[in-house]
């Protein structure tokens, strides 16, 4: 038996013995995840277990490095894990900004006191992180943004504002862009900060949305005392880690688009019927197909892409592709929904919440970058057009 | 699915890049058309194409071909869509080689999948009748008479007929489908040139009490409609990867002129107005891209729901690649309109094989079906 088998094999019977039932039902909503940290309630007993005993082999983190805190797997093992972990319908263990974005640019850009400082609490889910991007006038134009830090010798001071800042009233730390030299010009003085949620002069207020929902804050800063050496990589260089983790952010919405959940032909013969076994709205079963066969052709570029990316490889400014390619789908595939649901979608509750998703959906061409903005990377990078 | 390519893909890919490239431009099909040659294509350069292995790229070893498979095949023909290379490809290589190769008797295959994979025979596929693709209507008919069967009925798009050395023709014979193989010098049956916007090969075919033997019949009597189905796949999965090389490379053309020409006293391709089309047309076709090698590995795999797939892939590939010739003349104003650029041959090439074997529309309906609404 090769090694990968012994490992399929092992993996197998510790996920059987391990995995709670509870654990094992389909994810309904954000409120079903684990998002760990220190204000963190737990729904229930096996959430709480679950989380434990994945974070005890570093499983929550399969390939970061053993001396983090992570799994210290190989591609192929995690794909294994993955892979195991679907046949029984496991969820994942913790939902982290800290294990999506935050990981993957301290491993590449931190140093060794602070990968040992922050990797581990992530690992365990001990400590939940925000972002700290978009400011009231640096949303498209992210660089333009202007919360400044100051060198004070001891320490840094921080004074400004974020905005859409996500769950930043129940994160713990933030990772923050702020404005470390404004006479450099705007991509040239922004630096990389880390510090605590709790650190005195943080203020962080939920935005309502128009679903009704609250995922988002407006977070002030006035005079927060940050430690020096919660600065990541050089100062005056953390545009290069900003980008970075926008490409890892893009790569993780563009896959919203890919329908793993039921078909939207399938909801909509749900919802409007049939008639004479053809859709009883003929012209929005046109539009269904063309979105269905959309949806799937994306499917088969996100993996295309990703297979031709090299192990481990960002994808690039093709990140923004499906970026664009993916929210633009989405929503549009909310658009039919309510199409279908007709009055019953207008209601807030009804028919599975579809109101709700059908206003969510409209964010997810604005954040992690504009339609637009992706529009402007795919023409400058890839396309080279003059003065893009 | 494999949709990633592997390194003899990727080989055969560069070895199609540099002969079709250089061996066929798009100047070379402009000289055929240019020149009323009646042919519509170069044979000496087919008989190069067969030297490669391209004539037999679907024909098995037995019978003189490399047997490399669609994936193969579809890279061939985006090759080919790129240059707008004018060959037998399509007729002889992917459709009467597909169906001989799926229901052919043996003797059906030693002749004519040798002579295919040779270069030495042209044959052509007449399924068609009215202005649009139906395959499951088929009212040409073919009754019995003696041992063999006569043929009543017209065909329309038929690829390659008026050159081809023989036909696969599908009749109704009262049960179902058959496929029968005809000599296009049968009494009764007469061949016309029709003359195509994207200057290449198509006839109409009348018949009219055309003769043929029992042996004509490519496998089952009035079981023909699977095999059919079969091979309209394969040349739906392989024109759609001729429609990805060609609005691929109408795109790329278009990219380099908006990045040269110059108004307002600069560059167009500076214009916000040109850049987002360009950069949502690129994601269009990088999924088109997918859908073509997921359709053609669908057929390699023989994959249970390869029908819906090539459906999919069709549909999608023909409506992007329509937008890219659009756009494309478009982007390209005044000069776009004129027969010099070459732009305009595109979109004539996109406009034909877009609708062959079912437009988007045609695909759409049959997935509407498979998905129950």
């Amino acid at each position: 038996m090769s090694e990968l088998e012994t490992f399929q094999k092992e993996t197998r019977k510790w996920l059987e013995a391990n995995c709670p039932a509870e654990m094992r039902e389909p994810i309904k909503g954000d409120e079903d995840l684990c998002w760990g940290g220190r204000g963190f309630k737990f729904k229930n007993e096996a959430q709480k277990l679950w989380l434990e005993r994945m974070a005890e082999r570093g499983w929550t983190t399969p390939t970061w490095p053993k001396e983090y805190g992570g799994g210290g797997l190989s591609k192929p093992e995690a794909k294994i894990l993955a892979k195991e972990m679907a046949r029984i319908n496991a969820r994942i263990p913790l939902a982290s900004f800290g294990i999506w974005m935050l990981g993957p640019a301290l491993l590449k850009f931190g140093n060794e006191a602070q990968k040992q400082e922050h990797l581990p609490p992530i690992v365990r889910g001990e400590i939940r992180w925000c972002q700290g991007y978009s400011e009231p006038s640096a949303g498209s134009d992210l660089a333009a943004l202007a919360t400044k830090c100051e060198d004070k010798g001891d320490h840094f001071l921080v004074n400004g504002q974020k905005v859409w800042t996500s769950y930043a009233d129940k994160a713990d730390w933030i990772f923050c862009l702020v404005r470390t030299d404004p006479k450099a010009k705007k991509h040239e003085g922004i630096s990389f900060v880390l510090f605590d949620m709790a650190t005195p002069g943080v203020e962080a207020r939920p935005i309502k949305l128009i679903s009704g929902k609250s995922p988002f804050c407006e977070t002030f800063f006035e005079d927060v005392k940050v430690r020096k050496d919660q600065l990541v990589g050089e100062l005056n260089k953390g545009w290069s880690i900003a980008k970075y983790l926008l490409t890892h952010e893009r790569e993780m919405i563009g896959g919203q688009g890919q329908d793993v959940t039921r078909p939207l032909s399938e909801i909509a013969a749900g919802m409007i019927g049939l008639e004479d076994g053809k859709l009883a709205d003929p012209m929005l079963r046109t539009q269904v197909i063309e979105a269905e066969i959309d949806a799937w052709a994306f499917g088969q570029t996100l993996k295309r892409k990703l297979g031709e990316a090299k192990a481990g490889a960002s994808l690039g400014a093709d990140s923004s592709m499906l970026k664009y390619y993916g929210t633009e789908l989405n929503k549009r595939r909310l658009e039919l929904m309510m199409d279908a649901a007709g009055h019953e979608g207008l209601e807030w509750e009804g028919e599975g919440g579809v109101a709700r998703q059908w206003l969510r959906t409209k964010g997810n061409s604005i954040e992690g970058g504009t339609s637009e903005v992706q529009l402007n990377i795919i023409s400058k990078h890839i396309l080279q057009l003059p003065g893009a | 699915m494999a949709l990633v390519l592997n390194e003899d893909e990727k080989m055969l890919r560069e070895a199609a890049e540099g002969f079709v490239g250089s061996k066929s431009p798009v100047s070379a099909m402009r000289k055929l058309r240019d020149s009323n040659d009646a042919t519509g294509f170069d044979r000496a350069l087919w008989s190069e194409m067969a030297d490669m292995g391209f004539a037999g790229v679907l024909v098995g070893e037995d019978h003189g071909g490399v047997d490399m498979g669609f994936v193969a095949a579809g890279l061939l023909a985006e090759q080919m869509g790129r240059n707008l290379a004018a060959t037998p490809f399509l007729s002889t290589s992917v459709l009467a080689a597909t169906a001989l190769g799926k229901a052919g008797s043996a003797s059906q295959k030693s002749e004519w999948l040798t002579k295919i994979s040779a270069g030495k025979a042209i044959m052509a596929l007449a399924v068609d009748e009215g202005r649009k693709h139906n395959p499951s209507k088929v009212e040409t008919k073919a009754g019995r008479s003696g041992n063999g069967f006569k043929i009543s009925g017209s065909k329309a798009m038929v690829v390659d007929g008026h050159v081809a050395d023989q036909f696969i023709v599908a009749a109704n014979t009262g049960e179902g489908v058959t496929l029968f193989l005809v000599d296009p010098k049968s009494n009764g049956l007469t061949t016309e040139r029709t003359d195509m916007i994207d200057s290449r090969n198509a006839a109409r075919l009348t018949f009219d009490d055309v003769e043929v033997t029992a042996d004509a019949v490519i496998g089952e009597v009035d079981g023909g409609a699977d095999v059919l189905a079969h091979v309209l796949n394969a040349g739906r999965a392989v024109v759609g990867a001729e429609l990805v090389g060609a609005s691929s490379k109408a795109f790329e053309d278009t990219t380099d002129y908006i990045r040269e020409r110059k108004q307002f006293g600069t560059e167009i391709g500076r214009f916000q107005a040109l850049q987002h089309r360009s950069s949502h047309l690129y994601s269009e076709l990088e999924i088109a891209r997918s859908a073509m090698l997921a359709s053609l590995s669908a057929l390699d795999e023989n994959a249970p729901d390869a029908d819906l797939v090539v459906s999919m892939a069709k549909a999608k590939i023909g409506s992007v690649a329509k937008l890219a010739s659009q756009e494309g003349v478009q982007m390209f104003g005044g000069v776009g309109m004129t027969d010099e650029y070459d732009i305009g041959l595109y979109m004539k090439r996109i406009r034909v094989a877009q609708e062959l074997f079912g437009d988007a529309h045609y695909h759409m309906e049959q997935i509407a079906k498979a998905k129950g609404i």
